[in-house]
């Protein structure tokens, strides 16, 4: 039985609910099994935001705040620099040969974080996402987007066409969520003309954040993670 | 109660005159037997709060009232948009949760099917309405999504708020899963409906763990719906200030104290009670049995409902990688409590583990009561407050209570 676990650890409002649950669906997609739920206090951005996704290749029951996850997703710098996460240190818990994906253009580790995860042989990847989010969608709010892209691209636990058709569904359609995410959706959609621009602008996101990420793990030789 | 009920045959089926009608919205009124074993179940991979949505969509309610509190609101705002779609006959927001019950009864009164959620405070806030419910024979669902009810406040999973629905006089359920919730709320109606029943029913599930989750649940066809509720099938008289037993408030001798008034009461406290009980043989068809049983032969058991038993079965995988053989009761209805089930089930157990969400142990302490033996059973692991269960801290529990030695660290086994 093979299975992924991915903690996403961010901040309030910037969609780490959203990333969670559009990796549950592509991997549903795909033909996989997938179980999403997010974990946060009462609404406030800036706020230490989790979410927890898990994929394999059996039925998956397990649901809750993930204690021991293959994969780390940081979405924002402060969840390290200012602890803003469930969980000290933020890879408390993490496997060996897991991964951490970090939303950062610099190292935010230090010397003693580095030797922990080098001996449980788990390799970080420091990805600027909100740069690439700036760049590309032209707002720091698809920053969720490319962080997608970048787990993606590094474990390939699921596909672009999968991710593709998620994105249609959340965003396609009329979607009802709590007050914070739904003016949250209001203003991202804002932001473009149609609908469909704003897949289109998420899914570009995506897929360059996907193949810098798979050129990454080319360059890496201790690269062990779970295949589901 | 308690005579064995074959689950094969299921519920007796519908008789309604709008039976193979269409309604409004071109939905055909089916038999609740037919729409779940009869028809094609599609899979779809949806939160907890989409499926309410989905339930509530096939379930031809009249009436539902709503108010905000997490983790309820995304399904109460969901239902609204039904309304808007013209599935609802009556759809607004109550001044509190406790107006909202009361809502509910009038609407319930008049002849509607009604369903409402809350959660956590909300419950709490709430109370007085459902023995009321209850007492006025009105089988009003409400949908609980339980979280913490403490101050500090929390709304995090918390499952505490079940042990103060357990002698209102409803049908209590406690889904484990979205696919659970959306079957409880749509068989739910109908048990709960049935002459011999007539009571309100609480539908519960763990807030986040269930309504915030994204899973794959299969659900019938959106063209079929259930038969609308039959205010001719009620087993009392439409209650109003003019006829029994309302009207018996307002008559001396029921607000009296003395003994034909204490009676009047107990009589019909016990005739609510026996209600619930009676629900027992419309439910065994419909749910396939109030528990259910894995490995029950085994000589470890874990006996848990809710969330709390999806956690046990990924500990149970955990502790089996390891030559520990355990198995499991899932505990469907908490009220009625499934004595006799549970006594046959775990007859054979020597350790029996109910792990919670709560810090109370309440289904614990409901077991414990109607067992021989009950110092086989262990109350845990709990968590509370909105923590987490993790599979693994289930198995090192067990474990360590088995004098087998632990893991050496904190990690998967």
């Amino acid at each position: 039985m093979a299975r992924m676990n991915i903690r996403i650890s961010g901040l309030g409002g910037q969609g780490a609910v959203t990333a969670a649950h559009l990796l549950a669906m592509a991997a549903n997609r795909d033909g996989k099994f997938s179980i999403s739920n997010p974990f946060f206090g009462a609404e406030k951005r800036m706020a230490p935001a989790e979410s927890y996704c898990r994929i394999g290749s059996e039925r998956i029951y397990d649901r809750g705040e993930l204690v021991f996850p293959d994969i780390i997703m940081i979405f924002h710098p402060q969840v390290i620099t200012m602890q803003k996460s469930y969980t000290a240190p933020f890879y408390d818990g993490i496997q060996e040969n897991g991964m951490v994906i970090i939303n950062t253009p610099t190292d935010l580790l230090n010397s003693e974080d580095h030797e922990t995860l080098a001996k449980l042989n788990v390799t970080v990847f420091n990805h600027d996402a909100t740069k690439l989010a700036l760049d590309i969608g032209k707002t720091e709010l698809s920053t969720n987007m490319a962080m997608i892209g970048a787990c993606a691209g590094v474990t390939k636990v699921v596909s672009i066409e999968s991710l593709d058709g998620a994105l249609q569904e959340r965003f396609g359609k009329k979607f009802v969520a709590s007050g914070g995410t739904a003016s949250l959706d209001e203003a991202i959609k804002k932001k473009y003309a149609k609908k469909n621009d704003l897949i289109k602008a998420n899914m570009e996101c995506i897929k360059e954040s996907y193949s810098r990420a798979e050129e990454w793990a080319a360059k890496q030789d201790n690269l062990q993670l779970i295949e589901v | 109660m308690n005579k064995p009920v074959g689950t094969q045959k299921r519920i007796i089926a519908s008789k309604h005159v709008k039976l193979g009608q269409k309604n409004a919205k071109g939905q055909t009124y089916t038999d609740i037997n037919d729409i779940f074993y009869n028809t094609e179940q599609k899979p779809v991979f949806f939160t907890g709060s989409e499926v309410i949505k989905e339930a509530i969509r096939r379930a031809s309610v009249g009436t539902s009232v709503a108010y905000p509190i997490t983790p309820q609101s995304e399904a109460a705002a969901l239902i609204g948009e039904l309304y808007a779609e013209g599935y609802l006959d009556e759809y607004f927001r109550g001044e509190s949760e406790f107006a909202v019950m009361g809502q509910c009864a009038g609407a319930a009164f008049g002849g509607h099917r009604v369903f409402t959620t809350t959660a956590g405070p909300g419950t709490l806030r709430a109370m007085e309405n459902f023995p009321m419910w209850a007492g006025s024979r009105l089988p009003i669902q409400v949908c609980v999504t339980c979280r913490g009810i403490n101050s500090p406040l929390s709304i995090q999973p918390d499952t505490l708020e079940i042990h103060y629905l357990l002698e209102t006089g409803m049908l209590v359920w406690h889904a484990e899963t979205a696919q659970d919730l959306f079957d409880y709320i749509l068989k739910g109606f109908i048990v709960a409906e049935q002459p011999d029943v007539h009571v309100p029913i609480a539908v519960c599930c763990d807030g986040f763990f269930v309504t915030h989750t994204k899973d794959t649940v299969e659900l019938p066809s959106e063209d079929l719906c259930l038969t609308p509720y039959d205010p001719y099938k009620s087993p009392v008289t439409v209650m109003d200030m003019e006829s029994a037993p309302i009207r018996m408030m307002r008559d001396p001798f029921v607000m009296k104290s003395n003994y034909i008034s204490y009676a009047t009461h107990a009589s019909w406290q016990q005739e609510v009670q026996s209600a619930v009980e009676r629900s027992r043989k419309h439910t065994i068809p419909m749910l396939d049995g109030l528990i259910d049983e894995i490995n029950t032969d085994r000589e470890v058991l874990v006996v848990a409902s809710g969330t709390a038993v999806s956690q046990s079965r990924e500990a149970i995988r955990l502790l089996e990688q390891e030559g520990i053989k355990v198995g499991l009761v899932k505990i469907k209805t908490i009220r009625p409590f499934p004595k006799e089930e549970i006594r046959q089930a775990t007859k054979n157990a020597k350790h029996i583990f109910v792990p919670e969400f709560n810090i109370a142990g309440w289904l614990a302490r409901e077991v414990k009561a109607i067992l021989p033996d009950n110092e086989r059973v262990y109350a845990g692991p709990h968590v509370a407050g909105g923590m987490t269960m993790p599979s693994e801290v289930i198995a090192e529990e067990i474990k360590v209570h088995l004098g087998i030695k632990p893991s050496p660290n904190r990690r998967r086994p």
